[in-house]
């Protein structure tokens, strides 16, 4: 609105190539929004395809030409999923990983807070140190990794496939950016009425920190969700593996049934979206505030 | 500041620094001890049985044809789908904060989507998508009287079918970034330029993107770092093939180490790749100097 009137205000002496302007400008606005329109519906072809397929019998997926709606709409792949595929326990554990990786964000946070508000003896050198484990490319620790893990005999363990990714330098990063602006007189205070160093960081730190928490907390979630290469490397047991690695399963074994394949991914892609549909604010704004700084 | 306990920072920070010092750093050292040995699975039951061969693995590992098929499909996949990531990303970010109305707001969680979802799933759903008879692209091109593609079978599309799929997936978060660079233009740059009857393109040209060459150099870094290590689709979806036609050097990597268990080969070619993503790095900070002196 504010941005029209001043155009109108500007162009007051030529007032006719002023009306044009204006509508050329309207044009561009629709054209703009058409093309992003069509853009967005192609990008979204795949995920309207999967839940589409997923409620379709394993006949009608087979069906040439395929039906866009299902015609028969059916819950059984999802309780095919659960009843004859390990599912539940595929579950259990991803939710196992993700309540983990929540100890590891409480890690990271709490290193975050020391980066930021403390003064020690090779703060900068090791923060360096931190900063520099993110260019360490992920093929290079792999193998090391899985070294270390049958060393400490904890390959096939749900330690061993939550360890190696439990905490992050660049949450640690963003955890030190935005404490470093909590102001030091509030902690002087706390600190003043005897409150305990770790009793001030989970008392006065956590809550004043809710932002980032908030947007690490739902990109923790979504990391834990999806984890796939560390339980694919570490779990021999099926007892032991992630929603991503059974799904990957799933398809080496039932190759041809796509109805099922699409159910499996369904209940992948869902939650996650749903999540994200809600939170998209604090993720897009949040992300991008705290990560260009 | 008051006299505290010297130890508190460090009980602070000695959870996640042994964790990162475990997990990132002495794993680095143990790939690079490891890399001059034929470490395998037999050894790791018997350490004394693993043997020092010097640059064995490393001479080795370029006579390899597979490696440098890998090498050939890296490549591949860096020149064509990191100009088609930044291209793509740019020019959605850019649609996106042209238009004015809110309904633009919601395009940037459109486009976003998918890169938050899993790689697995993903992968899935694109190889049903993918699928030669059952397949919803070659239905709509038999649809429009288009011969069918071979998607995964043929050498070639293979590639270009994966790159499709990570540049659906890679869009999002370089647009995220690009929109955050270009809401920090100040308007009063724009409106000048409207004053003096400049027309969208060449604000876009003269103002825009000379001001997003600090986005655009930090997203082709890190999308150039990423491609290098491209991993999960052909994994998920081709398995490398057809013919190692899709094999990429960090699969070469994974499947030397954990199906074939050839530790030490596997642990060589990781380090090639390393120093491979680190010149190329520096080759572009490089670039970039130059590109400011001028």
């Amino acid at each position: 609105m504010e941005t029209m009137k001043l155009n109108s205000v500007k162009a007051k002496p030529q007032r006719k190539s002023s009306v044009k302007a204006r509508r050329t400008n309207r044009m561009q606005q629709w054209i703009t929004g058409i093309i992003l329109a069509l853009g967005g519906f192609l990008i979204s072809i795949p995920f309207i395809w999967m839940i589409l397929s997923a409620f379709k019998p394993e006949m009608e997926v087979m069906q040439i030409p395929p039906t866009f709606l299902p015609k028969e709409f059916t819950l059984e792949n999802f309780v095919n999923l659960f009843e004859n595929m390990n599912f539940t326990i595929y579950l259990r554990n991803t939710i196992i990983v993700v309540l983990c990786s929540f100890v590891g964000l409480f890690l990271n946070a709490m290193a975050g807070y020391a980066f930021a508000k403390y003064k020690f003896k090779g703060r900068e050198k090791l923060f360096y140190l931190v900063l520099a484990t993110m260019m360490i490319p992920g093929q290079v620790t792999m193998i090391p990794v899985y070294l270390i893990l049958n060393q400490l005999h904890l390959t096939n363990t749900m330690a061993g496939i939550v360890l190696p990714g439990l905490v992050g330098a660049f949450s640690i990063f963003l955890f030190r950016q935005f404490m470093s602006t909590i102001p030091d007189e509030l902690l002087e205070a706390a600190r003043l009425d005897g409150a305990s160093e770790f009793r001030l960081f989970l008392q006065i730190i956590l809550p004043i920190s809710k932002p980032i928490l908030a947007v690490q907390g739902i990109l923790t979630f979504i990391a834990g969700w999806n984890s796939f290469l560390w339980p694919l490397i570490i779990a021999n047991d099926e007892n032991l593996y992630t929603l991503s690695v059974g799904l990957s399963l799933l398809k080496g074994q039932y190759g041809g049934n796509f109805a099922l394949q699409m159910a499996g991914s369904t209940f992948m892609v869902v939650p996650i979206v749903i999540i994200f549909m809600l939170f998209q604010k604090h993720i897009i704004e949040g992300y991008t505030i705290s990560g260009m700084k | 500041m008051k006299a505290l306990n010297t130890k508190t920072p460090y009980f602070f920070i000695a959870p996640a620094l042994l964790l990162l010092g475990l997990f990132s750093l002495f794993p680095i050292v143990v790939a690079l001890v490891i890399s001059f040995t034929d470490i395998s699975l037999e050894s790791l039951g018997d350490w004394s049985s693993i043997r020092f061969v010097g640059l064995e693995n490393y001479l080795e590992v370029f006579k390899d044809p597979i490696f440098m098929k890998s090498l050939f499909n890296t490549l591949f996949y860096v020149i064509i789908g990191v100009p088609l990531v930044i291209i793509c990303s740019l020019a959605i970010a850019l649609l996106i904060n042209f238009g004015k109305a809110r309904i633009f707001r919601a395009f940037r969680v459109i486009f976003y989507m998918p890169s938050i979802t899993n790689v697995v799933a993903v992968a899935v759903v694109w190889s049903y998508l993918y699928n030669p008879q059952l397949g919803l692209f070659n239905y709509v091109l038999n649809f429009l009287h288009l011969p069918s593609v071979p998607w995964l079978t043929d050498p070639t599309m293979s590639k270009v079918s994966l790159i499709a799929l990570a540049v659906w997936r890679g869009v999002g978060v370089n647009m995220i970034i690009f929109l955050a660079a270009l809401q920090g233009i100040p308007k009063t740059y724009y409106e000048a330029a409207q004053l003096d009857g400049a027309t969208n393109w060449k604000q876009l040209t003269k103002i825009t993107i000379p001001l997003l060459r600090y986005a655009i150099f930090f997203v082709s870094i890190t999308t150039m770092i990423g491609w290098l290590q491209f991993f999960e689709e052909p994994l998920v979806m081709t398995k490398g093939g057809p013919l190692d036609s899709t094999t990429s050097v960090a699969l070469f990597i994974y499947r030397n180490g954990f199906q074939l268990s050839n530790f030490g080969y596997a642990a060589a070619g990781s380090f090639i790749l390393f120093i491979a993503i680190i010149v190329i790095t520096l080759l572009q900070f490089r670039l970039q100097k130059k590109e400011v002196d001028y």
